[in-house]
This record gives structure tokens, sequence and C-alpha cells, in this order.
């Protein structure tokens, strides 16, 4: 009786801690070398870098306007994402990068990324620093022609900083905003326990 | 009731139409994702059903410069999206272009695709006797924040 009873407390112990351990629906990314900056021109012509956005978290995105669905549902998902969080979500940042700069001028990154968040940034740079940019967050991305245009393979992943600037999850494209969400609650949550 | 009989008279002209043309294929819910002023591409998506096997080969738009027909495939994270010869319709079966699979791609835009505006397609399939019919679809123009998944509405439509 006794032998059942402290099994049963194991058990209750056992799924207490796994409730503890965080469990992410995106990929965990936390204590990665590199995705830690950026150096590139926001649609005024402003220079921004990730360290100004310190004390906020931030969600990051590679794309480009001429992408029939992909870029327009991750930056939907991002902005809902925003709305779920709420009062929570205050603050959280939402950064586009485009690894189209030929084609995505920065009136027209301007109006699209309004169309998802006001406060969306969107960034560009030249051929050079987009590249540099891309490398240092392992982003791949590749001109394709297709007809007499092209368009551009790119890393699909929804990058999440925590507001110390540091690289903690990469969300698939695949994921809801609400599956995202729960992963940005728990990032988000007060360190209690630690 | 004016609505209730242009409506009718919608089903009767769109009846008529494929009366017309011998396509088997049925569209439904055929929308384009709307665009910002310089964008010059967008995608569209629909659901299609064919009566017996035929391949939706072409399409093109007075709205476009070119239309082709593409798939995305996401392969290690990595989103390609490259044009495809076709897509086979397979009989009796609904092939669905929605977000993750095949849509069509209107390339060097006209002008600016307006959230409600009515984007003429023209949809081309060749049967097994490689003969070619051809389809007139009007498809909705969708915010550029809609949601590209499923045949569903989201949103106040």
């Amino acid at each position: 009786m006794t032998m059942l009873r402290n099994l049963l407390l194991l058990c209750l112990g056992l799924i207490l801690a796994g409730c503890d351990r965080p469990h992410w629906n995106g990929v965990n990314m936390s204590g990665v070398s590199w995705g830690r900056e950026f150096r590139l021109q926001d649609t005024s012509g402003r220079e921004r870098t990730l360290a100004e956005f310190r004390g906020r978290p931030v969600m990051l995105f590679f794309g480009f306007v001429q992408c029939a669905e992909v870029c327009p549902t991750s930056l939907l998902r991002a902005a809902e994402v925003k709305k779920q969080l709420g009062a929570d979500g205050k603050g959280l940042q939402i950064i586009l990068i485009t690894v189209d700069p030929e084609r995505d001028t920065p009136d027209l990154l301007r109006d699209y990324a309004a169309v998802f968040d006001p406060e969306l940034v969107a960034l560009r740079g030249d051929e050079a620093a987009t590249r540099k940019t891309a490398d240092e967050f392992r982003v791949y991305y590749q001109k394709v022609p297709t007809g007499d245009s092209y368009t551009v393979d790119h890393t699909a992943l929804t990058y999440v900083f925590d507001a110390d600037g540091n690289l903690r999850l990469g969300e698939p494209h695949n994921l809801t905003a609400e599956q995202v969400t729960q992963d940005l609650r728990q990032l988000l949550k007060p360190k209690a326990d630690t | 009731m004016n609505r209730l009989l242009i409506a009718g008279l919608m089903l009767l002209a769109t009846t008529a139409a494929q009366a017309q043309n011998t396509a088997p294929v049925t569209v439904k819910d055929a929308w384009v994702r709307a665009t910002v002023p310089a964008q010059k591409a967008t995608g569209a998506f629909m659901q299609l059903t064919s009566t017996e096997g035929t391949r939706l080969v072409g399409a093109s738009s007075s709205a476009a410069g070119t239309v082709e027909i593409h798939e995305m495939a996401m392969v290690d994270n990595v989103m390609k999206m490259r044009a495809v010869p076709g897509i086979d319709l397979p009989a009796g079966k609904t092939v669905e272009l929605k977000s993750g699979g095949y849509h069509v791609m209107l390339l060097a835009l006209k002008g600016q695709v307006r959230e409600g505006d009515s984007v003429p397609l023209t949809l081309v399939f060749e049967g097994k006797d490689k003969k070619r019919q051809s389809i007139e679809v009007k498809a909705a123009a969708r915010p550029l924040n809609a949601s590209a998944k499923g045949g569903e509405m989201k949103g106040p439509h």
C-alpha cells in the first residue's frame, strides 16, 4: 500500500517536473552564438540595429513583398500573436528584413508593412549588407528566375528574441498564431521560480 | 429582392458560360490577395473540381502581364516557389490552391489590386484528349493580410 502511494507520488512529481520544464512549439535556439545584430535602414532611411530594441521582445522575419503567401501569412501571424498577447504583448516589436532590396523600395516596404501592423519596422540594406545580415542570422536566400521575372527562395522561420536581445526561438511557418502566442507567453513569463 | 434577382441572373450567366465551353471544371472560392500600390505580384487561390480527369495547364488575366501556376514547398524551413507546367485534376476530386501548396501567380500587375476588386482570370484546362478548354473566373480580392489557409472566408465578409 505504501509502495503504491510512493509510486503515485513519484508519478505526480515527474508530471510536475514535466510541467516546469519549458516546452516550446517552435525550435529552441537559446544559447546560439549567431543572430546577434544587424545594421540596416528603415523605410525613412534611418539606420537601425537590433540593440536598440533591448527591453522589448522582438519577432523577426526575412521576406519580400512579391511573395505570394509565406510572407503575408507570417506577418499576419506575427500581428495576430501581438493581438493575442494583449497587454502582455505591449512592446513586442515585429521586424521585417527584405531579401529583395532590388524591388522592395523604401516606399513599397513602408506601405506593405503598415498593412500588417502600424508599428512594424521594415528594414533593407544594399546587396552586401543584406547578405551579411542573412549570414549572421543563418538565413538562406537565393534569387530564382521565373518567366521574365524572379522569385526568392528564403528561410521562412520567424525568430523570437527575448527582451534582453537574445535569440530564443525559431517559429516555423506551419505553426498557428495560437502556438506561437503560447511560446511568447512562456518566454515573457516573469522568472519567479528560478 | 434586387440582390436575389441579380444573384439569380449571375447564376444563370455562370451556368450559361459553363455550358458554352464544355470544360468539366467547377471553380469555387476564387480569390486574390490585395496589394499595395507599387507591388507587382500577387497570388490567386481557389478550389477546382473536375467531373473528369483533366489538367490546369495555364492561366491569364487582363490585370497582369504574366500569369504562372506555382507550387510552394517548404524544405528545411526554406520557402521555395516554382512555376509548374500544370496541376492534375483527378475526376471528382477537389484540388485546393491554397497556402502551402499551389497558387496562380499574377506577375507584372498592371495596377494595384484593391480589396473588393474583382480580378478576371482565364484558366486553361487540357483534357486527356489534349483538347484545351478555358473557363473565365472572377477572383475577389481579399485584404493583403487575409489568411490563405483553406477555402473558408475569414473576417467580416
